[in-house]
């Protein structure tokens, strides 16, 4: 700032550096307080300084005595000193601010990092020129803070009173530093770029995961569909605590409508007919959490995974524990049962078969899969197993030894990109079998499990946690996550959306349907469970049907005659 | 072809070749997962047991060979340290993300003729489980709000010679930035460790 030296004790020059202003730089002293003043306020109104960091660690001593002697010899009065807050704060509320701009007090202005140092030579000067007007962040000596290359200033100022030779231990102590910082030692390597860029993605190309996460509602589709589907739940039932986490499977419903709902460490049964709910169980041990539960086909008996690694047998009409079957050695997250076996799922990537008529329950270990294994079920008819684990497999597994007397799957995709939780049989065709990806993958994919091939594949855009196929319809409805939190119902084959069923507002975690196959409940991560009448039968429909299976029945009895 | 060689053991070149097509299969993931080009232009193959994406856009895939190639070569000279993905905003030339693939090379691989003792199918799943991780941290790592373009960074001995078609380069660090170390797998002779550094979001 090339401002003619003022008047005062400015042109009087600075007593700590024996200077005087006419050479256009600023004279500093040194700030009361932080040279270590007694009292922490301002001595006079506008009287400050700024000094670096090593140099005021120095000096601050000497300038401290420095500046009291030059207090007390001060004679005139300051003209242009910024002025006192309590005149700066009566401008304020008056007309107009401040002329000065912002106050020294401001803490905008303490630049504690570098300023000039008074007792360089005054030569060397490595900081800009400032002629604009004062803005926030500036100050009267230093307008614009964020231009100056203080550091640079600093260095150049305090270079010359650095030694020539640096100590070998310091140039070896500058090395750790410099690779530390870079990562590298800058002197053994170089960074190379492949010149010529391939070109970019097109124009308009919106980023894949931008359009995913940023959806709203998607345009309705052309639903042709000849049902009406209520988009509101029929029911809304509270699940507080349930754990949020979407490995676990803690939603099972009976055959006998019982509807099985692991909260944290218990697990309650709501009865759909009634509304009655029972507590089934609750864990003894502390920091013990159910991970899954899974109902016998005839619904008299209820499986139970644990935290602890146990998988538990609970006799429904007496409320007793049957079994406890310890085999595992982490959480049993996923459990599905093959008439009197019953086979469990473990964060160790294992499957073990239990035979719960015996008392030497474990009768078989499946190793598949590398982590967690998430989705688990046995196909309607009993003869394979399909698993699907964290490692972005799904194996299918024969019900019957090899020749070895080793499991080993029949079949084993990969195409996920993302752990497989949701793992459905289709109950109209044989060896059809429907998988969904969790959040790095979003897509669900229809295999023939006998020739491997993948039948379909449909980007559903979101998290997948579970797949239920529809008994009355040629449809199948998945659960999601982030964004809609949604539940979407599927055509097959045709692989159309039928219907979206807005509500919840956090994750899906699991699907499980009622023994008649109308209604589905989804447990989500914001603590309800809803049940959606979305799989009712038209009762015309409902009355042919039936008497399709009467007719059926019928001639079977004829037969046996 | 794969059984023969993992009766051989692992060989120098052998590494290399294995690392180079790592970065590969590696980069094109990155490239998928992070939504740099279309999905559209993406497809799938089979390696290490996974369903890898691939670019079928031809500009691309050269670029990629070239770099596979020269990569190939520096690992087996071991004169190679570090591979950097940069992902920077194509309006702001904002730095975003940074894919850093640290190298430790053997060196006395080079002196010794002997193959070294591991298996083949070991190093496939070391590789396995980083590429699944690569794939899995689109669960964490921040949008990419804009269109975003990408750069390839080799960092090597610093007397070797520049060859044609590369320019010399800073790091391109990103400032204020969260990192995150993934699994890292060795072949014996190379062992390569994985960082993923992002932006951290502004405080709001």
């Amino acid at each position: 700032m090339n401002r003619a030296p003022r008047s005062g004790w400015e042109s009087g020059g600075c007593p700590v550096a024996g200077r005087t202003p006419r050479n256009g730089r600023r004279v500093w002293k040194v700030r009361w307080w932080e040279a270590g003043g007694a009292r922490r306020s301002r001595l006079w109104p506008g009287r400050w300084a700024r000094l670096t960091a090593p140099a005021r660690r120095t000096m601050a001593q000497f300038l401290f005595e420095a500046d009291l002697h030059g207090l007390l010899k001060l004679d005139t009065p300051i003209p242009n000193a910024p002025p006192a807050r309590w005149q700066r704060k009566a401008k304020e509320s008056g007309p107009g601010p401040s002329p000065v701009g912002v106050s020294p007090m401001k803490p905008a202005n303490r630049s504690h990092s570098s300023s000039k140092t008074p007792s360089k030579t005054p030569g060397k000067s490595g900081s800009k020129i400032q002629s604009t007007p004062t803005k926030a962040g500036g100050d009267r000596y230093i307008p614009n803070r964020s231009t100056m290359q203080m550091e640079m200033a600093n260095f150049l100022l305090t270079k010359e009173n650095d030694p020539a030779e640096e100590s070998p231990t310091k140039k070896e102590q500058q090395k750790a530093w410099a690779v530390n910082l870079n990562g590298f030692d800058v002197e053994e390597a170089k960074i190379l770029r492949l010149s010529g860029k391939p070109q970019n993605a097109p124009e308009g190309y919106q980023n894949n995961l931008k359009v995913l996460y940023s959806q709203k509602m998607t345009p309705g589709s052309s639903r042709k569909n000849s049902r009406y589907i209520p988009s509101m739940p029929d029911r809304i039932l509270d699940a507080p605590e349930i754990r949020n986490d979407y490995y676990l499977n803690l939603i099972d419903w009976s055959s006998q409508n019982f509807l099985a709902v692991a909260l944290d460490n218990s697990v309650y049964l709501w009865n759909h007919a009634s509304g009655e709910i029972i507590q089934l169980l609750q864990m003894e041990q502390p920091d013990v959490y159910i991970s899954s539960v899974s109902w016998i086909k005839e619904g008299n008996y209820l499986a139970v995974g644990t935290s602890s690694a146990e998988v538990q047998l609970w006799d429904i009409q007496q409320q007793k524990r049957l079994r406890n079957m310890t085999s595992h050695c982490a959480r049993v997250g996923t459990l599905s049962w093959n008439s009197y076996i019953l086979s469990s799922g473990a964060r160790t990537g294992h499957i073990h078969h239990h035979d719960v008529r015996v008392a030497e329950h474990h009768v078989a270990t499946l190793a598949g899969h590398t982590q967690e294994v998430c989705g688990l079920k046995w196909s309607l008819d009993g003869r394979y197993l399909a698993s699907g684990g964290n490692d972005n497999l799904v194996n299918v597994w024969p019900c019957t030894q090899g020749g070895g007397g080793d499991f080993a799957p029949v079949q084993t995709f990969t195409q996920h990109q993302g752990a497989v939780k949701a793992v459905a049989w289709c109950p109209w065709q044989m060896n059809v079998l429907a998988t969904g990806g969790g959040t790095s993958d979003r897509h669900i994919r229809i295999w023939n499990v006998c020739s491997g091939a993948c039948l379909s594949s449909v980007d559903a855009h979101s998290q997948v946690c579970s797949i239920l196929w529809s008994t009355n319809y040629k449809e199948f409805i998945s659960g999601h996550g982030f964004a809609q939190n949604q539940l979407v119902i599927w055509k097959y084959p045709t692989m159309t959306k039928v219907a979206e069923l807005q509500g919840h507002t956090a994750r899906i975690l699991n699907l499980t349907m009622s023994p008649d196959g109308t209604t589905v409940a989804s447990a989500a991560a914001d603590e309800t469970l809803r049940l959606w009448r979305c799989f009712e039968m038209d009762p015309i429909k409902k009355k042919e049907k039936e008497k399709a299976n009467s007719a059926k029945s019928s001639i079977i009895h004829q037969s046996i005659r | 072809q794969q059984l023969g060689r993992e009766h051989q053991g692992i060989t120098l070149r052998g590494s290399a070749e294995l690392v180079a097509e790592f970065f590969s299969y590696g980069i094109n993931s990155i490239l998928y997962q992070r939504g740099i080009y279309p999905p559209e232009t993406f497809t799938r193959v089979q390696k290490y047991g996974l369903t890898l994406l691939v670019t079928t856009d031809p500009e691309l895939a050269n670029y990629l060979n070239n770099v596979t190639e020269q990569m190939k070569e520096w690992l087996y000279k071991c004169i190679v340290q570090r591979l950097v993905v940069v992902i920077s905003s194509i309006e702001s030339s904002e730095v975003l993300e940074r894919w850093q693939f640290d190298i430790e090379c053997d060196k006395t691989a080079k002196d010794d003729n002997g193959p070294r003792e591991k298996s083949q199918k070991a190093i496939q799943d070391e590789i396995r489980s980083v590429i699944r991780q690569i794939t899995a941290t689109v669960t964490f790592l921040p949008l990419l709000e804009s269109a975003c373009a990408f750069d390839l960074l080799i960092y090597t001995d610093k007397d070797l010679a520049v060859p044609e078609k590369w320019e010399e380069s800073g790091p391109q660090f990103i400032a204020n930035s969260e990192e995150v170390r993934l699994r890292s797998f060795t072949t014996t002779i190379h062992k390569v460790n994985t960082t993923v550094a992002y932006k951290k979001d502004p405080a709001p």
